[in-house]
């Protein structure tokens, strides 16, 4: 098979880490090579973080460019728009719906973009929306959105929910495990 | 076994294997993990170091005493650890001593872009450079066995898509080689007698090491089709590789220095267009040129800047994808302070009082962004406490009654005391603000020597800055908590007005710490909120106006409490309180 690319992306300080600590140990448990790239340092500080995973039969570039990801998990909305020219032609975003203001934003500069999501379709791209931040609440913790937008992205793909469940159970502490297996539930569910 | 591992993990991993009993660094991104991961192994002495100069010098002593030896650094870090590397270029080792230096092209974390190869050619200590992670644990195991055949110390150079990429390893057992110390006054006493006869050495190891280069099988020719020859290092190789597969001839150097000659003739002679993929300086193209071979390089490909798949595809003729966009401009999301962040209340307090800010290097930083717009420069380590001293000689009186030095507990740490004692001994009136957050916070949260802790969270000799400061001539040593507004202004405007020289502390854990308890996040009494923006300009991410009210996010909001010094309405309350 050709190389497949998944990008996750959103505002530092998110969670991001656990996304794709998770999806990583899925894919190498699946038996894939995989490749897994993210920025540490000045950016993580509630700028833009983007991490890039990668797998197939042999992966080369670490990175994924421009027109190749074919999904892109967000954490926030702006961030899904930002991202949007890496999206493949036929690829999908599945994002949550929160909002955060971005310091231009906050000091009056720029203006939060309205109706992205509708403007996202209006290009073409296949946009999947939720309010992760709502469920992940109703599972316990607003900070186990990460989980909820995995249990979306776990719908375009084929893997057993016992990978899915292995994965989570090889990454999570376990004193958060049932929050956050409650979490994958709800995402996966709506 | 098979593993998923980063970079900087695998490197640390090959380290082990190959038997290093001692590490000693600075942290710096993206080299940071190297050691962290070190530490996590027991049978491996590791420490932070008060800066990369200390680190490397410590390695030096270890290996002297027999045992494999590590420091790692970030690229500008090699600049202040660049005295003992040109001179343990001369007097080699005794156990392999290896120095991890980590570039970071496209500057995500860094000052600037330099190309540590340079060192590598200008020392002429050998460089090693993996592609990816698994040849970041076999080049780390390598390295020792590199350093301790030819004497010498080596580089491995890391790039930030290496050190912070994940690919699969698999992992090996360690040994670990020992050798004892005999005294050896030529070797090791570099002073010009023995120098002099310590240089040729250097010389004719370098050319062993080519020799090394062209046989070794360090650097390896993957033939394809031949119409175009890459040369190509690092991660430019995967997206050479990604681009091309086996469709074009590619030569992959895993040694940056010294570059081989023969085999690089051969390949040229090979195909029939040749090309240099290199991120950074002209390194490999121009050694290339030198043997007087037809090649492009920088001609098409940029200088600044990381490449990616899309931009060699552009260069070199392969398929380029393309994505789609809004029309709109995109509000862009630079790095803030965080929530939270003890900083925040003194730079708000500094732009208040209009003072002319010397800043450095960490988190701080950002008190350049707006709406704080603080900070007017930044240098490298320790430049702020260096450079007001300068400033202050210059402009006299009226600059040092406004004019402020910023810098952080480890940054002060790292280079700071040295500038401090300048300011002690050739009497200039500045004020210093040592912002002490109580860790090195801008790379993760390492310890260093005031916050008491050792690399493995252990208790240990912890600097007491007021005394260090008092000990140094400084009669002016004031605390406050950049929490308290009220205060920070008090403090800054008494010791700017004071007649001599002072250091202030602002303390306050990072509101990252684990240890740090967050208070309950605030919420906005919409009756009382008149929209006046006042809370909006300490920069808060976690505050907004929404319909013309202040809003907070609570997924973000520490309760802090900052912004309720702001605001003069009484709007701005604990959740809890109110309810």
């Amino acid at each position: 098979m050709s190389t497949k690319n998944i990008m996750i992306v959103g505002v530092g300080g998110q969670g991001s880490l656990l996304a794709s600590k998770l999806l990583g140990y899925l894919l190498m448990s699946e038996g894939y090579d995989v490749k897994v790239s993210e920025v540490h340092g000045m950016s993580q500080r509630g700028g833009s973080v983007v991490t890039y995973v990668r797998y197939g039969e042999h992966v080369a570039s670490p990175v994924i460019d421009e027109g190749e990801a074919d999904s892109i998990v967000s954490f926030e909305l702006l961030e899904a728009a930002r991202t949007l020219p890496f999206l493949k032609k036929d690829g999908t975003i599945v994002t949550n719906i929160q909002q955060i203001d971005p310091m231009p934003v906050i000091t009056g500069a720029a203006e939060y973009p309205e109706n992205l999501v509708e403007k996202l379709r209006s290009t073409g791209a296949k946009v999947d929306a939720m309010d992760c931040v709502a469920l992940a609440r109703e599972a316990g913790s607003v900070k186990a959105v990460n989980l909820v937008l995995l249990g979306r992205l776990s719908h375009y793909f084929d893997f057993p929910d016992e990978a899915w469940d292995r994965a989570i159970e090889a990454c999570v502490p376990a004193r958060f495990l049932e929050i956050n297996k409650k979490a994958f539930a709800l995402g996966r569910a709506n | 076994m098979k593993e998923l591992m980063l970079g900087n993990k695998a490197a640390a991993r090959g380290l082990y294997e190959a038997g290093v009993c001692f590490a000693s660094s600075y942290p710096g991104t993206p080299s940071t993990e190297i050691t962290e991961e070190l530490a996590k192994y027991d049978d491996v002495y590791s420490e932070w170091a008060p800066n990369e100069k200390v680190a490397m010098e410590a390695a030096f002593g270890a290996s002297l005493a027999g045992r494999r030896s590590f420091c790692a650094m970030k690229h500008v870090g090699l600049n202040v650890a660049a005295d003992p590397l040109y001179t343990m270029s001369y007097t080699g080792v005794n156990a392999g001593l290896v120095i991890a230096v980590a570039d970071d092209p496209g500057m995500h974390s860094s000052q600037n872009e330099q190309d540590s190869r340079h060192h590598a050619i200008a020392s002429k200590v050998p460089m090693l450079e993996p592609s990816d992670s698994a040849e970041a644990l076999a080049y780390a195991k390598l390295a020792f066995e590199i350093s301790e055949e030819f004497d010498t110390p080596v580089l491995l150079k890391m790039c930030t898509r290496v050190a912070h990429s994940q690919s699969v390893v698999e992992t090996g057992e360690r040994t670990v080689p020992e050798k004892t110390y005999n005294k050896d006054i030529a070797k090791y006493v570099m002073m010009p007698g023995n120098a002099k006869r310590r240089h040729p050495f250097v010389e004719e190891r370098t050319k062993k090491l080519t020799g090394y280069a062209e046989s070794s099988g360090i650097n390896r020719v993957e033939m394809g089709g031949r119409d175009l020859g890459v040369i190509t290092s690092s991660t430019s190789y995967q997206y050479v590789k990604e681009v091309f597969g086996d469709s074009i001839s590619i030569l992959k150097i895993g040694m940056a220095y010294p570059l081989p000659v023969e085999m690089i003739r051969d390949f040229a002679s090979k195909v029939k267009k040749l090309a240099v993929v290199e991120e950074l300086d002209p390194i490999m193209e121009e050694h290339v040129r030198a043997l007087g071979i037809e090649v492009s390089g920088k001609d098409i490909l940029p200088i600044c800047g990381e490449f990616s798949q899309n931009l060699v595809a552009k260069a070199l003729g392969g398929e380029v994808h393309t994505g789609r966009s809004l029309s709109e401009t995109l509000p862009m999301r630079p790095p803030v302070m965080c929530p939270g962040c003890p900083h925040r209340g003194l730079f708000y307090t500094l732009k208040k009082l209009n003072c002319t800010v010397l800043g450095d290097i960490g988190c701080y930083t950002l008190g350049a962004v707006p709406p704080l717009g603080a900070i007017e420069t930044t240098l490298c380590m320790g430049a702020s406490v260096s450079s007001i001293h300068g400033f202050n000689k210059v402009l006299g009186e009226e600059s040092e009654g406004k004019t402020v030095a910023v810098i952080g507990d480890s940054t002060f740490m790292h280079s700071g005391m040295t500038g401090l004692a300048n300011i002690a001994y050739n009497g200039s009136n500045s004020t210093v603000i040592i912002l002490d957050n109580s860790i090195t916070g801008m790379t993760g949260h390492q310890q260093n020597p005031t916050t008491g802790y050792n690399i493995k969270g252990d208790p240990a000799g912890k600097i007491d800055l007021e005394a260090l400061c008092r000990s140094m001539g400084f009669d002016r040593v004031a605390v406050v908590d950049p929490y308290d507004l009220a205060a920070c202004e008090k403090v800054i405007r008494e010791e700017l007005a004071s007649p001599a020289p002072s250091v202030i502390i602002s303390r306050r854990p990072c509101a990252l710490l684990k240890y740090v308890k967050r208070k309950p996040p605030l919420g906005v009494n919409k009756d009382k909120c008149v929209g006046c923006k006042s809370c909006m300009r300490i920069g808060c991410p976690a505050i907004s106006i929404k319909g013309g009210r202040a809003e907070v996010d609570e997924t973000l909001c520490v309760g802090c409490g900052v912004c309720t010094q702001l605001c003069r309405f009484d709007a701005l309350k604990s959740a809890e309180k109110e309810a």
